[in-house]
């Protein structure tokens, strides 16, 4: 590789790294309410209090990495959907207000996006 | 009754002791000897500290089962205690004394596994940085181009092992993975958003990132990471996984 890049070729190849990085692999998003007890993500490490901490299926404030596009379209039972953090963030939301863990003080969740208000917008 | 310092200095250091001796002048309200409440809250200091061990090194205690990695755990709690109270950063030196365990020696990658996964959890804490745009990089003329500075993202980490250590992690964390093959592998780590994700470096490509890290110019890292390096898979990964923050040009 040296060798050749003497060659002036070092430019055309930077070049071509540089567009083909343009094409992205498929980018994930944060997508709440849809993971199994005990199977949220976060790679914390140890001091720290988020991954697998959800301890209700389908947890309306824990969230999982899935691929872009399909946080929406995830199958849940009972007419659940999965919100990505985006989505909430841009309703001033930080959750949905379904399935949360039992004694979660009143003003944490009035931070949460109440689904059966959906119907009425 | 000793002094109360010199009992807080032996309460202390009676914690990490295997021998079970209590330290003198520990006595419960009544001045009674209280060496059985000291014998529970050593017991929940060995755990809490294993537990965080578990939490950090999850493909580790796989590979090694729930008995071994406990044991193991143990013998290091004691000899290499937190050396601060942020637990996010205990165990920077378990890989090498897992290296050190006669009983361990027959898994040789199991050092290197550890390494990734603290440098995964380091990635993970490391500052943010806004990637640079990579147009800038296109438009430079090959003289500039190779005395230009590439600087690397705070969180990007690299691993280099004689293993297959990318392969065995993945083997063990995820489903569905290929059987490892017998080879050497690199391990970049990036963390293009939220999480750290590694990747598997080309031939020369930690060479390469190392001599960025040292501050070499963008000429003398590809001297540096050697004839056989592949330089556009590399330059394509870094620059897909916003691993370069910024570009400077003399």
């Amino acid at each position: 590789m040296s060798t050749t890049l003497k060659t002036a070729a070092l430019v055309g190849i930077v070049a071509a790294a540089v567009s083909a990085s343009g094409v992205q692999a498929m980018d994930q998003e944060k997508c709440y309410g849809v993971s199994l007890a005990g199977e949220n993500d976060c790679a914390a490490g140890p001091g720290t209090t988020c991954a697998g901490t959800s301890n209700v299926d389908y947890q309306g404030n824990a969230w999982t990495l899935v691929d872009a596009g399909t946080c929406a379209e995830i199958d849940l039972p009972d007419g659940r959907m999965g919100m990505t953090a985006a989505a909430l963030k841009d309703k001033g939301f930080e959750g949905i207000k379904r399935d949360l863990p039992e004694g979660l003080a009143e003003d944490v969740q009035a931070k949460y996006y109440d689904p059966s208000m959906m119907s009425d917008s | 009754m000793p002094e109360a310092s010199t009992t807080e200095a032996a309460f202390r250091v009676g914690l990490l002791r295997a021998d079970g001796a209590i330290p003198e002048g520990v006595t419960d309200g009544a001045g009674r000897p209280a060496g059985r409440r000291y014998d529970v809250y050593r017991n929940n200091v060995a755990v809490a500290l294993r537990e965080a061990l578990e939490t950090g090194f999850p493909a580790v205690a796989k590979l090694i089962g729930p008995e071994n990695f406990a044991r193991a755990a143990g013998l290091y709690l004691r000899r290499d205690p937190p050396e601060t109270p942020l637990m996010m950063q205990y165990g920077a030196s378990f890989a090498a004394f897992l290296e050190q365990i006669d009983a361990l020696r027959g898994i040789g990658y199991l050092g290197d596994v550890a390494r990734l996964e603290l440098a995964m959890r380091r990635s993970y804490h490391a500052a943010d940085a806004v990637p640079f745009d990579a147009g800038r990089l296109a438009a430079l003329e090959d003289s500039t181009l190779r005395a230009a500075r590439l600087i690397l993202a705070p969180s990007v980490q690299v691993v280099r092992s004689p293993w297959p250590v990318l392969s065995v992690y993945r083997y063990t964390m995820l489903p569905d993975q290929p059987k490892p093959q017998a080879r050497a592998e690199d391990v970049l780590i990036t963390r293009p958003e939220f999480d750290p994700a590694p990747h598997l470096l080309p031939q020369g490509g930690a060479a390469f990132i190392d001599a960025l890290r040292r501050g070499l110019t963008f000429g003398a890292a590809l001297t540096a990471a050697g004839a056989d390096f592949d330089l556009p898979a590399t330059l394509t990964l870094l620059l897909q996984q916003g691993a370069i923050s910024d570009l400077q040009t003399a």
